[in-house]
């Protein structure tokens, strides 16, 4: 039962948009979308397929290839059918942006920030887009991967002053 | 030393009301360092009164850059640090990971592996849920439930220690099976456990369930309805307190789950007390699951022999050449995994906690990202308290059961 309702899915989303199956991913199946049709996908798959729940939404860095550069991962569950789906978004260049998924499930709205966050993908039309781990005046984006580990100054009281200094505070300068 | 506050202000103005902005309600900082948020837990609540409209969680005092360290590690190291992402729960951690390597390699683990993990992991829910308990208990002002619950606590922790040498963070679940058999006190701890653990689960029922006062400051305390909590993508306790029966363990059996009769119990109000009885319910659940695997735990190997992931037996590296020289590859450059990627959720004691692990053909993962219940839980928080006073806010963060460092990863 629930087999036969993701073959049907899957057929009725390579049908209607296009999509390709992806290779890398072992479970669950997967597809690969272009950014600017993951919304509608999103949306046929809540009221038409019945995958109500967004259980994972991440991202992957390919630096330093370019085309694509990030691969963002939404999984998806249908609790009435008991069966997991997911949905592989390639973006290209440094500063991507995708469009929100938070109007069809408000769970997406901590992951979406977390991808700003940690890789500098730009969430348009987001209610709240901050930095959600990393503390607000943070430069760079630690979890791409030119992003080195390791190598950061520690702050303490005797050197605060000098350290902050050389940081970029373009939010206070805006403020 | 600069000014922070002034730009948070500014940055959080489309976060609050419009009464907030000409002074009706008050703007009140909770935490980092509050007793009752669990960890080092911030929030910035907007109050009318005692009356909470707003409320804005700030995690991330505990990143501890887990996720990006582990890509530094080789796979077989990078396991010790999912232990130190949620440390209530560290086989559970140990376990998804695990799982998801396994899957990759395409590695089979012996039937006593999988059962001595079901029981390990059986166990650390009672565990988690016992700390839970204590300081929900403690948090509603029922001080004796965190010393009965700690009591409890520790004769699990005995047994992780006969295991594996280490009380909380074991790394005993390795890729393929276990780090060693299981000792022969093994088998008599746990019996001795699950036969004192049923009565005293009473006592606490006795304690609690029917205390007015716990039951004036849980029942119709931050309620949730079902689709809420699918759509905010609660799991766990959280969904099942309002009546969803979803359960990884059972909807998806990993580690031969499928093999052991329980019952995934569900609330009906989705309130704080409903979550409260869903937990003490999965604790007795879980004693039933611990019998179970018990009773038919089978002999055998406990890690696979496939030699590619799993190091030799000590004894014989002494008469095998080929044992040696495993034994040297893996533990001078690891194991490496075939490319792919693999999102596999398990049943954590908070949720469903999901692993996505990516390689690239390499000794060590290319990505690794945890899907953890606490960091999906916490973004309904602000759902849950609005309009409720600020006594019941320490209530409902204790109903929806947080680990900072699970949180902020």
């Amino acid at each position: 039962m629930s087999d036969e309702h993701l073959k049907l899915a899957l057929k009725a989303l390579k049908d209607r948009f296009g999509l390709q199956e992806s290779q890398l991913m072992k479970y669950p199946p997967t597809l690969e979308a272009e950014p600017d049709k993951i919304v509608d996908i999103c949306q046929v798959l809540r009221d038409e397929f019945g995958f109500n729940f967004l259980c994972e939404l991440t991202a992957v860095d390919y630096w330093p290839e370019e085309e694509p550069r990030f691969n963002v991962i939404y999984g998806f569950y249908s609790h009435s059918n008991n069966v997991r789906l997911a949905i592989r978004v390639p973006l290209n260049g440094d500063d991507p942006t995708l469009h929100t998924v938070e109007g069809i499930y408000r769970g997406a709205n901590w992951h979406e920030r977390e991808l700003w966050d940690m890789f500098g993908i730009n969430i348009e039309g987001h209610s709240d887009l901050r930095r959600i781990i990393m503390p607000h005046d943070w430069e760079g984006h630690p979890l791409r991967k030119d992003y080195p580990l390791g190598y950061e100054e520690p702050q303490f009281t005797f050197n605060y002053d000098e350290i902050d200094k050389r940081k970029h505070h373009a939010r206070y300068e805006e403020a | 030393m600069a000014e922070p506050l002034e730009v948070s202000y500014q940055e959080l103005r489309h976060l609050v009301s419009e009464r907030a902005l000409n002074g009706d309600t008050v703007l009140l900082n909770m935490g980092p360092q509050h007793p009752s948020t669990h960890g080092v837990l911030r929030l910035l609540l907007e109050l009318d009164g005692e009356v909470i409209i707003n409320c804005i969680p700030d995690i991330g005092f505990l990143h501890t850059g887990i996720e990006k360290n582990m890509e530094s590690k080789r796979w077989e190291m990078a396991e010790v640090m999912t232990d130190r992402t949620d440390y209530l729960n560290t086989t559970g951690n140990n376990l998804a990971y695990c799982l998801a390597i396994e899957r990759l390699a395409e590695l089979d683990v012996p039937p006593r592996a999988q059962a001595v993990r079901v029981i390990l992991v059986e166990l650390e829910r009672i565990s988690n849920h016992l700390v839970w308990l204590g300081t929900h208990a403690l948090d509603l002002a029922a001080m004796s439930m965190f010393l009965y619950g700690f009591r409890e606590r520790e004769s699990i922790l005995d047994i992780k220690e006969m295991c594996s040498g280490q009380r909380m963070m074991t790394t005993y679940f390795r890729p393929g099976g276990l780090w060693r058999d299981i000792p022969s006190e093994f088998e008599i701890a746990v019996r001795r456990f699950i036969r004192m653990f049923p009565g005293r689960l009473k006592q606490y029922h006795a304690l609690l369930t029917k205390n007015p006062i716990f039951m004036d400051r849980t029942r119709n305390i931050g309620k949730i309805t079902a689709e809420d909590a699918i759509n905010l993508s609660a799991t766990g306790p959280v969904l099942r307190g309002s009546g969803v029966a979803y359960d990884v363990r059972k909807a998806q059996p990993y580690s031969g789950y499928e093999q052991y009769d329980f019952v995934v119990p569900t609330g009906t109000h989705g309130d704080v007390y409903d979550r409260y009885l869903v937990r003490m319910e999965e604790m007795h659940q879980s004693v039933r699951i611990i019998q179970q695997a018990l009773d038919k735990l089978p002999y055998g190997p406990f890690r696979s022999n496939n030699r590619k992931y799993v190091p030799p037996p000590r004894a014989e590296l002494g008469t095998s050449m080929e044992a040696v020289i495993h034994h040297f590859k893996l533990w001078t450059e690891g194991f490496s995994l075939p490319k792919g990627a693999v999102y596999l959720p398990v049943e954590s004691p908070k949720g469903e906690l999901g692993f996505y692990v990516e390689s690239d053909g390499g000794n060590k993962p290319y990505r690794v990202h945890m899907r953890t219940p606490s960091f999906v839980h916490l973004q309904a928080l602000p759902f849950l308290c609005k309009g409720h006073l600020v006594a019941d806010l320490v209530g409902i963060i204790g109903s929806v059961d947080i680990v900072l460092g699970d949180c902020d990863r």
